[in-house]
């Protein structure tokens, strides 16, 4: 295994390589001028890192590509597939995991980041025969459609009422000193991270004021 | 079953299990991410590489040359798919430009290779290595600079242009006038789950999980592009995230996924990366409209004409936005025109309503604009327009035509009368506050659907349909209508999609998936309970069936039993006549919007929203307004924000990614509150049911823009209305 200061030795000069490849793509006319930087963008793919963590309860060890996401190792590598991928930049909350108690988007963190911590996703809220209550909550007031967005929504969603319980303020708490409120305005802004396409968002909300007992 | 005259009393009118607001039968999978989509079927697909597609840099001309030495040898790689070696390649008939560009390129992130490697990461990473040198030619990208060349093209089996009466005189003739030119931009789909497939060969049959809204036309296409027979080509798609139109089609991934597995002699998986999907794949055209609309000082139109430029590639359609005008208002003078220019940007095609939704943009806020020279409730105005036949053919009526009670409805529930008619006039804190109207209109389609049923020693009743779940909750309308047609719980009905070893259906699009592939199911129930019926010696017209059994006379005996240990099995489907010929068969509605509009910013926010509709049977009121709902929110993102913009210069959509292309999330949604009127069709099908999703968003951009003009007297005309085109005009209020 390469020790961490190879890796990061190999990983600056992979953002040269794909800062050189964004060249080429913005402005094919200039391509030859940029090709000894890419060249040597790929001596270090066949670097393997070990990396062990907790999924759902479970400890699970992996051999993983460095440049593995969370979100694909969950997805690829341990057949996760809950967990979606909609945009891969951070944009669209469909990947969203709760790792350590918080949630983040999977997609924007690599998988060896994690050595150690506790993930949750989806699958380890609730079983199709055993629901979390959040799960059933969206089942019965129909918050999804396509179904694409809806992992990510429900695990943001608990996430959120766990944010709230613990203070951790909003852009629209009107006061930072004091506890955050279980608002329609406060539960609207914490979900604005995670797009729903097929627009179910009215019904999302009920879902959740309904867990949170509150009446959306 | 042919359907050709009004359905008369069925089972289906029982009601028992259709018509409830019936949780969806998938919700448990979906919530629990246990659902399969494209890209996560691992059962049976061992040992896959990853494929990783490169696009075209350039717009339009050809690549010189590609160098693929750094990219091949790099670790991992195990091909390098492109159109010099993946062989002669057809192009489907629903394909504009093709899946896999080279040498020349139609527009900018053609795909043109596919890089397959041991892993994700290697792909992406050796894709990088690729270098392509390329012959840039000029191209066509800004539609109003080629308005005037564009040339009459048909489109949706209508004429490009219609003439009734003598338009130019009554126009002129008009007391009251309007004459107003209108914009829409390029829109994206946005559906959440990327285009994805994964390939796999066993010989020469091609296996492909893709995410697809029309499975039948999916194999014949890749049959056609791959020119290998039809037969030995399998599409499984029985989770879709979302889709809108854009999954209409084979695209790329699916192609390139079958090529690079050809190449490698392994399955391969592609998803098309999420800042590719926007050039690469398909986008709601952007339309020029000028509307002009001429009535008596009572309101009355005499004359109204709808003129629509719009812009494809070679080959391609165009928008359609003329299509509702055509049927919506009545007047004895009218005209429409349908004018396509020839652009070098990505594909237009279908987008959620193609035609109407844009069409309604402009032509709903055009009616507001007329109310308001004619001193007339917007209202009352669309009301003394309303028409019970084709305006264009008055000998046809409509089947179904209840526009004027959506209005009055949602007007009374809305609280219309509180409506200030004064815009500018009502404020609330920083806000200026404004509410609109528009009307809602959209064809039912009618098309033929077939499936098949099987009843079981347990009283189990499988269906099996080609029919996809696009988000459209067909796995639980469908349970709904086999449990309604055989007496048994939806607890006792198991629904299979999204094989093309089903018997073919109508598959999701244009809103005819709920009313078509559920008449298939009732067509195939009823030849499952005549074979049922027969087995036991009963008159299949006298059976009963229900509480899990069938009866007739004093005999009843149960379906468990009844089907024995080999079980019954059926196929049929339905096929129409020409009911929708004699009758114009549309769906009806009526948007009601509140907005505020920050004072000093413009910023606006949308308070309050509500939308009744007139669309046949609901086989599910909750997930038929889900539908709804989901529609009026896409419409806020059409009225507010969505915007592909162009790169008139290079000639691609600059803003390819959910951060650039922006569209509604959670804190620009209020609540919604939806109606349905009671309502059946009887010319629709047996069912007695009409398409409702797509109804859903067209007003809604135009209500938006009406209750922004209500709350500060800025008329916009040019979506999406941002606050830059208000600033300057809004109202000094201090």
């Amino acid at each position: 295994m390469k020790s961490p200061s190879d890796f990061e030795l190999s990983r600056r000069k992979l953002l040269a390589g794909s800062a050189a490849s964004i060249a080429l793509t913005a402005a094919p006319s200039i391509v030859n001028a940029q090709v000894p930087a890419v060249e040597a963008a790929v001596a270090d793919v066949s670097a393997v890192w070990k990396v062990s963590f907790t999924v759902n309860g479970a400890a699970r060890g992996l051999t993983l590509d460095p440049r593995t996401t969370l979100l694909d190792a969950l997805r690829e590598h341990l057949h996760l597939t809950g967990t979606k991928k909609g945009c891969d930049h951070g944009q669209c909350g469909a990947c969203t995991v709760i790792v350590g108690g918080r949630r983040i988007n999977s997609c924007m963190t690599l998988a060896v980041m994690h050595e150690g911590e506790r993930i949750t996703t989806v699958e380890g809220l609730g079983t199709p025969e055993n629901m979390h209550p959040m799960q059933a909550a969206f089942v019965k007031h129909d918050g999804y459609q396509c179904g694409y967005c809806t992992p990510g929504q429900i695990c943001s969603a608990v996430a959120v009422l766990d944010e709230i319980k613990a203070g951790i303020p909003s852009h629209v708490s009107a006061d930072l000193n004091a506890p955050p409120q279980l608002s329609n305005a406060e539960l609207r802004e914490r979900m604005s991270g995670n797009i729903c396409r097929c627009g179910a968002y009215s019904n999302i909300a009920e879902a959740i004021s309904e867990v949170a007992g509150r009446p959306a | 079953m042919r359907f050709e005259t009004a359905a008369t009393i069925n089972p289906i009118d029982q009601l028992k299990v259709v018509g409830k607001p019936a949780d969806r039968i998938d919700g448990p999978l979906k919530t629990t991410g246990t659902a399969r989509y494209a890209y996560e079927h691992h059962e049976g697909v061992s040992n896959p590489a990853y494929g990783y597609v490169i696009g075209s840099a350039i717009a339009k001309g050809r690549i010189a040359g590609m160098d693929l030495a750094a990219a091949k040898s790099a670790p991992g790689v195990r091909a390098i798919v492109t159109a010099d070696n993946a062989g002669k390649l057809g192009k489907g008939d629903r394909n504009t430009a093709k899946l896999l560009g080279g040498p020349d390129i139609e527009h900018y992130h053609q795909a043109i290779a596919l890089v397959v490697a041991d892993t994700f990461e290697q792909a992406r990473a050796a894709a990088e290595l690729v270098r392509v040198d390329y012959v840039r030619t000029d191209g066509a990208f800004d539609l109003a600079a080629v308005k005037d060349i564009a040339k009459p093209r048909a489109v949706f089996g209508g004429p490009a242009d219609t003439a009734v009466g003598d338009f130019a005189d009554a126009f002129a003739a008009a007391p009251v006038q309007l004459d107003a030119n209108y914009t829409t931009p390029d829109q994206a789909h946005a559906m959440m789950e990327p285009h994805a497939s994964i390939a796999a060969w066993n010989g020469d049959k091609l296996t492909l999980w893709t995410s697809n809204q029309m499975i039948a036309w999916g194999v014949g296409e890749v049959a056609k592009t791959l020119d290998i027979p039809k037969e030995n080509v399998r599409l499984i798609s029985p989770f879709i995230g979302g889709g809108f139109g854009s999954k209409l089609f084979v695209r790329s991934d699916a192609l390139l996924a079958a090529l690079g597995a050809r190449a490698t002699g392994r399955p391969v998986k592609v998803a098309l990366p999420r800042p590719f999907v926007f050039n690469n794949t398909t986008h709601r055209p952007a339309t020029i409209q000028r509307i002009r609309i001429g009535a008596a000082r009572d309101g009355k139109i005499s004359a109204i004409g709808h003129e629509e430029w719009s812009g494809n590639l070679p080959g391609g359609r165009p928008e359609g936005a003329v299509a509702q005008t055509r049927l919506l208002y009545a007047g004895a003078n009218r005209m429409t025109a349908t004018r396509l220019a020839e652009l070098n940007l990505p594909e237009g095609n279908a987008m959620r309503a193609p035609g109407e939704a844009s069409g309604m943009m402009a032509l709903e806020i055009a009616v507001d604009e007329m109310a308001e020279r004619l001193g007339m409730d917007p209202i009352e105005f669309r009301i003394i327009n309303d028409t019970q036949v084709d305006p264009e053919k008055p000998e046809r009526p409509f089947s179904q035509r209840r526009l004027t009670e959506c209005l009055r409805t949602g007007a009374e529930r809305f609280g219309w009368n509180k409506r200030n008619p004064q815009p500018g006039r009502v404020r609330d804190g920083r806000w200026l506050v404004g509410i609109g109207v528009a009307a809602a209109f959209r064809n039912n389609l009618l098309t033929k659907s077939a499936a098949r049923v099987r009843l079981d020693n347990n009283g189990v009743v499988t269906v099996e349909t080609d029919m996809t779940d696009i988000g459209t909750g067909s796995y639980t309308i469908i349970a709904q209508t086999a449990a309604e047609m055989m007496g048994v719980p939806m607890e006792k009905v198991v629904v299979r999609l999204g094989d093309s070893t089903f018997p073919v259906s109508s598959g999701s699009g244009g809103q005819w998936g709920g009313n078509n592939s559920t008449a298939g199911v009732y067509a195939a129930c009823v030849k499952l309970r005549e074979a049922v019926a027969q087995k036991l010696g009963f008159n299949s017209a006298e059976a009963e069936f229900a509480d899990g059994e069938v009866r007739s006379g004093n005999r009843r005996v149960p379906l468990a039993q009844a089907a024995g240990d080999s079980g019954l099995g059926a196929e049929d489907g339905i096929e129409y006549g020409d009911v929708d010929k004699k009758y114009q068969q549309s769906t009806f509605g009526a948007h009601f919007v509140e907005v505020g509009v920050d004072v000093a910013t413009a910023e606006m926010r949308v308070r309050r929203m509500l939308a009744v509709c007139a669309a046949g049977r609901i086989l599910n009121p909750k997930t038929a307004r889900s539908q709804v709902i989901g529609a009026m929110t896409m419409g806020v993102g059409a009225a507010l924000m969505e915007e592909l913009v162009v790169d008139e210069r290079a000639g691609f959509f600059v803003n390819h990614d959910l951060a650039g292309y922006e569209v509604p999330v959670h804190a620009d949604i209020p609540h919604q509150d939806m109606i349905f009127l009671d309502e059946t069709d009887p010319m629709s099908s047996p069912m007695k049911a009409k398409g409702v999703a797509e109804l859903g968003i067209c007003g809604v951009a135009a209500a938006v823009a009406n209750a922004v003009y209500n709350a500060t007297g800025v008329r916009v005309r040019d979506y999406p209305i941002t606050l830059d085109k208000l600033l300057e005009e809004m109202p000094d209020v201090g």
